[in-house]
């Protein structure tokens, strides 16, 4: 019998939803890297959220706080209802048994000394199985993920190619009936006719069983096929958030704009003329005052040094940009009052 | 006019007895002056493996066969000081992973005069000053300020931009790139190939860029060989090959490619095969969905079917008469 996790909180109720979450690590010698600072955000059932930005903009930090593998310094967690770590709320081990995580990785997050059969029926042995129910289990999840377990039942990590590690890894994640599941560059690592293979195997899987996925890559183009929803970090903070297909047809951050028109064209006869933005993104251990991406920003004005924009909050599609916020001394938001009140 | 750069049926193969892998199987191709090439291909197609035979840069243990030239000199048969000559002088290299290139403990000043003074004999100053000069040329900010800098003050993008700047400084006619862009963020990545192309124009240098990226030959090749297996599968203008792909492999790559819209990719099935036990015919040929009888036979040859393109399939010319 495979055990299912109820559906607690009903069709309304956010899977998983962030409130806050803060996580600063310190330097040795003083300071600290603002990893994630301040992220808001919330996932509905059955939604695939895709969370992109480049390196260092907390993206990998913020997964691991999604599952508390790392503690937040401040901020909430509320799966399906319940609040993560609180008295009357759920316990980290049921939050992780109803919530698990792809790591980028296929390699490393294997047991090397470990058939992949027991690997896949580790988690279903740990919660009580016997090692023909677990190992049983560990068949039909594999079979799943479209690997043959007479065939790589009894194989061990090295003797996988890279695509089919990673289909281990999405077994292992699922051998105990997860209702989210959280892809940290689950792709990443592998080669694209291989990429395309799992993100197919990763829709087959999601429509199959119900999950909910968070999403998180540095590729725009594989996070714009996955994503229902959309979050665009730059330096800890959520620049912009929305609906897949409107932040990608109107981005309204300009950090979102540059980072469409860094796209490669995939044409020869049209190239990329000039680079849209340059420079890199600023160390998250010493961001620049007000709007992290003001150093970088065509349009950044005093205000922006000042003070930060405010995050964007809700489902709607929005971006944390004074630009966007009527008031606030930015000179093309007197122009959005002006168009408002007109 | 002799080719800058040129493989001829070159094959490399790494270890002995059973375990021997034949990591390429036959390349041939070549760049002239001001050419700039991709080797498209994924991870273990041999692409790194015919880069490094053009700069003698395989371990010794691997066996290479087939002509290996560079401005018509024969690679294999250098030694010593001709081969220190050729390695960042005629010819020189980026690598991947800017931070692995470049030396922790010495500024970057150093390392760049390092470079300059072991292949032109001139002063330590004279040599600080080419410093200078290219950093410039790769539009590294602030240049006089960051020949004092160490590597690890720099954000990747500025040390990319370094390593780019040390392999220029012998002004090389041949620049050799493996994955120049792949560890760099996507604002980055555009910066560093705009960069690439347009120091290629400035300079007229051959260059020969490894990726597995089709969006990277797009945007900086003239020509393109799409690697599979060990072999070159197909090879042609850019244009051509990203319009009309005639080999099945390009034509499953190009349609793997992840578009707009949650629908089904049309994924490749399957995996490249072993090279330990390469398979007797056309190594495409199990994930292939045009394969016949006879592509499981022979290796197809490399056929010219337009003018500057070339595959290995054999049943090129019925696509293009159907």
């Amino acid at each position: 019998m495979r055990m299912k996790h109820p559906d607690r909180g009903g069709p309304a109720q956010p899977m998983l939803i962030a409130d806050g979450l803060k996580k600063h690590f310190a330097i040795a010698g003083g300071g600290a890297v603002r990893a994630v600072d301040g992220v808001s955000f919330a996932v509905a059932k059955g939604e695939t959220i895709g969370i992109v930005g480049e390196s260092g903009c907390g993206k990998s930090t913020l997964a691991r706080l999604l599952l508390h593998l790392i503690r937040p310094d401040a901020g909430d967690l509320v799966f399906d209802g319940d609040k993560v770590g609180a008295p009357d709320g759920i316990d980290l081990g049921s939050l992780r048994r109803q919530a698990q995580m792809v790591f980028q990785d296929s390699a490393s997050s294997l047991n090397p000394r470990m058939p992949v059969r027991d690997s896949v029926g580790f988690g279903p042995r740990v919660l009580g199985r016997t090692r023909a129910q677990a190992a049983a289990e560990a068949d039909d999840t594999l079979r799943r993920v479209g690997l043959d377990p007479e065939l790589f039942g009894p194989r061990y990590p090295h003797e996988l190619s890279g695509g089919q590690k990673q289909r281990v890894n999405i077994a292992r994640a699922l051998a105990l009936n997860p209702r989210l599941v959280i892809l940290d560059e689950a792709v990443s690592a592998l080669d694209k006719s291989v990429e395309a293979q799992v993100l197919n195997l990763l829709a087959t899987l999601k429509r199959q069983l119900g999950l909910t996925y968070v999403f998180i890559s540095h590729d725009l183009a594989v996070v714009q096929h996955v994503s229902d929803r959309v979050l665009v970090m730059y330096l800890g903070r959520v620049a912009e958030s929305g609906p897949a297909d409107q932040v990608f047809a109107t981005p309204l951050h300009p950090y979102t704009r540059a980072l469409l028109a860094s796209r490669l064209s995939m044409d020869p006869e049209h190239r990329v003329e000039a680079a849209p933005i340059t420079g890199d993104p600023p160390s998250p251990a010493n961001p620049p005052s007000g709007c992290g991406f003001r150093t970088r920003c065509p349009h950044a004005e005093a205000v922006c040094a000042e003070h930060a924009p405010a995050a964007p909050t809700g489902q709607a599609h929005d971006a944390a940009c004074h630009m966007l916020r009527a008031g606030s001394g930015h000179s093309a938001a007197h122009l959005l009052g002006a168009q408002a009140a007109a | 006019m002799t080719p800058l750069a040129e493989l001829t049926d070159l094959r490399v193969r790494f270890g002995t007895g059973r375990d021997a892998v034949e990591a390429v199987r036959g390349v041939s191709l070549s760049v002239m002056p001001g050419e700039t090439l991709c080797l498209l291909g994924e991870s273990g197609s041999g692409k790194s493996v015919s880069m490094r035979a053009l700069m003698r840069l395989l371990p010794p243990q691997a066996s290479i066969a087939g002509g290996v030239q560079v401005e018509g000199q024969d690679v294999m048969a250098l030694s010593g000081q001709a081969l220190r000559t050729l390695r960042g002088g005629a010819a020189s290299m980026i690598f991947q992973e800017p931070m692995t290139a470049l030396d922790p403990v010495y500024t970057v000043g150093d390392q760049i005069v390092e470079t300059v003074r072991q292949h032109l004999n001139i002063s330590r100053s004279a040599a600080r000053a080419r410093a200078l000069e290219v950093l410039e040329l790769v539009r590294v900010p602030d240049a006089a300020r960051r020949l004092d800098a160490y590597p690890h003050q720099l954000s990747g993008g500025l040390r990319q931009r370094v390593v780019i700047a040390m392999a220029l400084s012998c002004r090389p006619r041949l620049l050799l790139a493996d994955e120049p862009t792949t560890a760099l963020d996507a604002t980055v990545q555009i910066q560093i190939l705009v960069l690439l192309r347009s120091l290629q124009r400035e300079l007229g240098m051959g260059m020969i860029i490894v990726t597995h990226d089709l969006g990277v030959a797009a945007e900086v090749a003239d020509k393109v060989a799409v690697m599979y297996a060990g072999q070159i599968v197909e090879q042609g203008p850019v244009r051509d090959i990203m319009r009309h792909p005639a080999h099945p492999y390009t034509q499953g790559l190009l349609a793997s490619v992840v578009r707009e819209g949650g629908a089904e990719i049309q994924a490749i099935p399957g995996a490249p095969p072993d090279l330990r036990r390469p398979p007797p015919g056309c190594a495409f040929a199990p994930r292939c969905p045009s394969a016949i009888d006879a592509c499981l036979s022979a290796i197809p040859a490399e056929l010219a079917f337009a003018p500057g393109r070339t595959t290995r399939c054999i049943r090129v010319g019925e696509r293009l008469a159907a």
